[in-house]
């Protein structure tokens, strides 16, 4: 799968109108993320995940920095996520099935806030993007 | 039963305020230019070239129109999905030759387009509810495969 010359276009401009909201949407991506498929909550027995958490506020302003720093690295995303690939490979190590779950999660959340730029294309360019960042954090799993 | 009292009725309060011909033709839209390889099963539908072709394409638009309302059809049988999709189930292995790791991925699909559609109005609990039912429904219509 390769990100095309659109396609980076499409995630760039999303992104770009997201703006100061990302930290929001990434903490609603996760509360989603724990309503809808449950057994993801069993990263996350440390944590508060009732509505409005302070920890999941946090948590989500980090995913949210993270993607935002993957939108300005697309043309090289292993170099760019190399830290939260180790970090993911070695210490998290999430099983790589819950990653669709949030990048679904991530694509709801923003179809919800900015239904204009929800454009069939532009779901395919996000969709694309999430499973690109996916695949380069649990690329060194084994 | 399968969803809550309560699942249900998020479910039955969103879906009585969805215009399920056009969400089924932009969810079916969606699949094929989100997931090009589900375009596989409709070499006969003509130009999906283009993400505008695809949406704007008759064919798509009739086929998502029929597969959302059988979808309401078995809405209407939320606690007996296997038996209501049987049917369906054995036509999709034996005629169509569907892998249903698709239905899976249009059930995904029209959740983001409800998404689209209603905004806030589909929260958190709400799209749980819905995630439950298009799981549901994908496990029934793979129900009846060998």
């Amino acid at each position: 799968m390769v990100l095309s010359a659109a396609d980076k276009s499409n995630v760039k401009a999303c992104w770009g109108k997201i703006g100061s909201h990302a930290g929001e949407y990434g903490a609603e991506a996760l509360e989603r993320t724990f309503c809808s498929f449950p057994t993801t909550k069993t990263y996350f027995p440390h944590f508060d995940l009732s509505h409005g958490s302070a920890q999941v506020k946090a948590h989500g302003q980090k995913v949210a920095d993270a993607l935002t720093q993957a939108v300005a690295h697309m043309d090289d995303l292993p170099t760019a996520m190399s830290a939260l690939s180790d970090l993911h490979a070695y210490k998290l190590r999430v099983d790589p099935v819950n990653f669709k779950f949030l990048s679904h999660c991530l694509l709801v959340t923003l179809a919800c806030h900015h239904p204009a730029e929800f454009t069939p294309a532009v779901h395919a360019s996000l969709d694309k993007f999430f499973s690109a960042v996916s695949t380069v954090l649990t690329s060194k799993y084994r | 039963g399968f969803l809550t009292a309560e699942e249900k009725g998020l479910v039955n309060g969103l879906w009585g305020k969805v215009n399920v011909d056009e969400v089924g033709g932009e969810a079916l839209g969606r699949l094929l230019v989100v997931y090009p390889w589900t375009q596989r099963f409709f070499e006969s539908f003509g130009d999906l070239s283009s993400a505008d072709a695809i949406m704007s394409n008759a064919k798509v638009k009739a086929h998502g129109k029929k597969v959302l309302n059988s979808f309401s059809d078995g809405l209407k049988n939320i606690d007996d999905l296997k038996g209501a999709f049987a049917k369906l189930s054995e036509l999709h292995c034996d005629k169509l030759h569907v892998d249903p790791e698709n239905f899976r991925l249009l059930g995904n699909v029209l959740v983001c387009v409800l998404a689209h559609h209603f905004g806030h109005d589909f929260n958190p609990q709400v799209q749980a509810a819905f995630q439950k039912v298009v799981a549901g429904v994908a496990n029934a219509l793979a129900h009846k495969y060998h």
